[in-house]
């Protein structure tokens, strides 16, 4: 049984950069303790000596020459920010 | 000339004899979609005055002897997590509501490439998150079989698309099931492809090692047509193989005499639904019939293997969708007094409950503690799971099980219910946990007309068998020619 505490979500969605509503709460609560009770079968299963899948294949340390390629179209890029300015995406202050 | 029942190979075939041109074809597409897509709701975008534009500069190119592929002028709808320069590609997400993207994905080029005229982009399940396209943020498509039930998901706008002759075919997008549960939904056909065969390179990232881009269209032909476009190596997509290019529909033979096809047992037991199991073994019937060697094997995975797929594609995902925050692209509040706020503001209201749910688990899963016992359990499972089918395919070529456990289920019935709905998901998701290939085909409907889905899977690279005795049981079933769904009465 999973026994996820309110505090332990909360932290978990802060992790996570997301705000829950108290009116929410519950309902992620239950969610989150379902799926991880039923997750929890992968502990039944005997891994021992098993390494670990991390990718699809076997290729890693896939490499290219490393040249400048210019992206021309400012335009594109800046077209879906919200604010910007001189060319630049546009932030909030972040220094006080 | 009822043009839009004609599939995408014999509207290649009718091109080249000059019997039709593709401005017909394209506004036969475009009547359709005004008359019917208000019962379907399969597009988030539909571009019909831009294709009847761009079938005319292809004819009139055409006329010229300028076009070099034979299917230049066919429509074709885009599943809209994959990205198209200049129009809006929105992932059916608060989120990307209004975000264009400035380049175009691999396989939307190699599509421009054949010039095949875009018709749209086809709503999904909010970042192909879910199994009914009930989780879109802009609308809920209806299964063209009973407008009351769901598609399927999450391409349930790509398979509905297709099925309800709104597009010639489409390309959808699979990371647990999403091509191939749609498609039996609808009664189309529906390929995933072998890890790392199609490029991801502009495919909007849900669980980058379970992702591929694959075919959903009427028949097995016009998915080896459409596999033939999109597979191949690039150099943007370091998960991309460097295999040699194949032409797939040279493997469709319509012969499956010696072909052995392994039946795992566990996948025809409890939660298989009674009607599904019926027809599955009709078509094992059929096989038999028809020279293929059928055993039953056991290949205990199924329980596990959903568990280990919701962790490894929920933890995936919580870190891929770490990008959006409101800054460069995608939703911004308007409600904030800090950076962080903005982040967090932005991110809350931009994404949908089951988004949230799943970065959430996944968070949790790759948090300090819990580490251990469910993502790196999760990652030595998925071990298993590739030892399991590395050991069927020592004795079978092509495994055979149902693509889903149920048929098309009414909407409503399972949205507030995740774990019920990740469910519908159990047949599929241990093919992407392996990587491999499987395709799709219908193979009967039920009592009411809904259509059952047989599923095929590969060893990996080995879409030709999967496609061959797909192709071979489609040309002894007929099942086009059978069945047609409902909606249109």
């Amino acid at each position: 049984m999973a026994d996820v505490s309110k505090e332990e979500l909360l932290h978990i969605a802060k992790l996570a950069n997301l705000n829950i509503k108290d009116e929410e709460l519950d309902n992620y609560l239950n969610n989150l303790r379902d799926i991880l009770n039923f997750a929890n079968v992968v502990n039944n299963v005997n891994t021992e000596g098993l390494e670990e899948t991390i990718g699809e294949n076997d290729r890693c340390n896939v490499f290219r020459k490393d040249e400048v390629k210019v992206f021309e179209d400012n335009k594109a890029l800046l077209q879906n920010a919200k604010e910007q300015e001189r060319n630049m995406f546009k932030i909030p202050k972040v220094i006080q | 000339m009822d043009i839009t029942n004609l599939t995408v190979h014999e509207l290649q075939e009718k091109l080249a004899n000059h019997e039709l041109t593709s401005e017909e074809i394209t506004k036969a597409y475009v009547d359709r979609i005004k008359e019917k897509e208000a019962d379907v709701r399969a597009f988030v975008t539909t571009l019909c005055d831009e294709a009847l534009e761009k079938s005319k500069e292809i004819d009139d190119k055409r006329k010229k002897g300028e076009m070099k592929s034979s299917l230049a002028g066919i429509p074709i709808g885009i599943k809209d997590n994959i990205c198209t320069k200049g129009i809006r590609t929105t992932c059916s997400s608060k989120m990307l509501a209004d975000f264009i993207s400035p380049y175009n994905a691999t396989v939307t080029e190699k599509l421009l490439l054949e010039d095949l005229i875009d018709l749209g982009k086809l709503n999904m399940d909010e970042f192909a998150m879910g199994a009914s396209t009930e989780y879109s943020y802009f609308k809920k498509t209806s299964n063209p079989w009973n407008l009351k039930c769901v598609p399927g998901g999450s391409s349930g706008g790509s398979a509905a698309a297709v099925a309800a002759e709104l597009v010639p075919w489409a390309l959808g997008s699979d990371t647990g099931g999403s091509i191939r549960q749609p498609a039996s939904f609808c009664g189309v056909v529906g390929l995933k492809p072998t890890y790392g065969l199609v490029s991801r390179y502009g495919l909007v990232a849900f669980a980058s090692s379970l992702d591929q881009i694959g075919p959903i269209t009427k028949d097995v032909t016009d998915a080896a047509i459409l596999l033939n476009i999109i597979a191949g190596h690039d150099e943007k997509d370091t998960t991309s193989s460097d295999i040699p290019k194949k032409d797939y529909t040279k493997a469709l033979k319509n012969d499956v005499k010696g072909l052995k096809i392994g039946i795992p047992k566990e996948y025809f037991g409890e939660g298989i639904n009674e009607e599904v199991k019926q027809k599955l073994e009709e078509a094992i019937e059929t096989y038999k019939k028809l020279g293929a060697e059928v055993e039953e094997f056991s290949l205990d995975i199924a329980n596990y293997a959903l568990a280990t797929y919701y962790i490894i594609a929920c933890a995936e995902a919580s870190s891929n969708l770490g990008r959006f925050d409101g800054i460069r692209y995608g939703y911004r509040t308007e409600n904030f007094t800090n950076l962080k706020e903005l982040y967090r503001n932005s991110r809350s209201e931009g994404f949908g409950a089951e988004v949230k749910r799943r970065i959430i688990l996944g968070t949790y899963v790759l948090s300090s503690g819990y580490y251990d016992a469910y993502y790196k359990k999760a990652q030595q499972v998925r071990t298993l799971v590739k030892k399991e089918f590395d050991k069927a395919f020592e004795k079978y070529d092509v495994l055979l099980t149902p693509t889903s456990p149920t048929v098309a289920f009414e909407m409503g019935t399972r949205a507030e219910n995740p774990l019920e709905m990740y469910l519908a998901d159990i047949c599929t998701v241990s093919v992407n946990i392996a990587g491999l290939p499987g395709i799709s085909i219908p193979c009967g409907v039920n009592s009411e007309n809904m259509p059952i889905g047989m599923q095929l899977i590969g060893n990996k690279f080995e879409e030709e068998k999967i496609l061959n005795a797909a192709y071979t049981f489609e040309q002894e079933f007929r099942f086009r020619e059978k069945y047609k769904p409902g909606f249109e009465k």
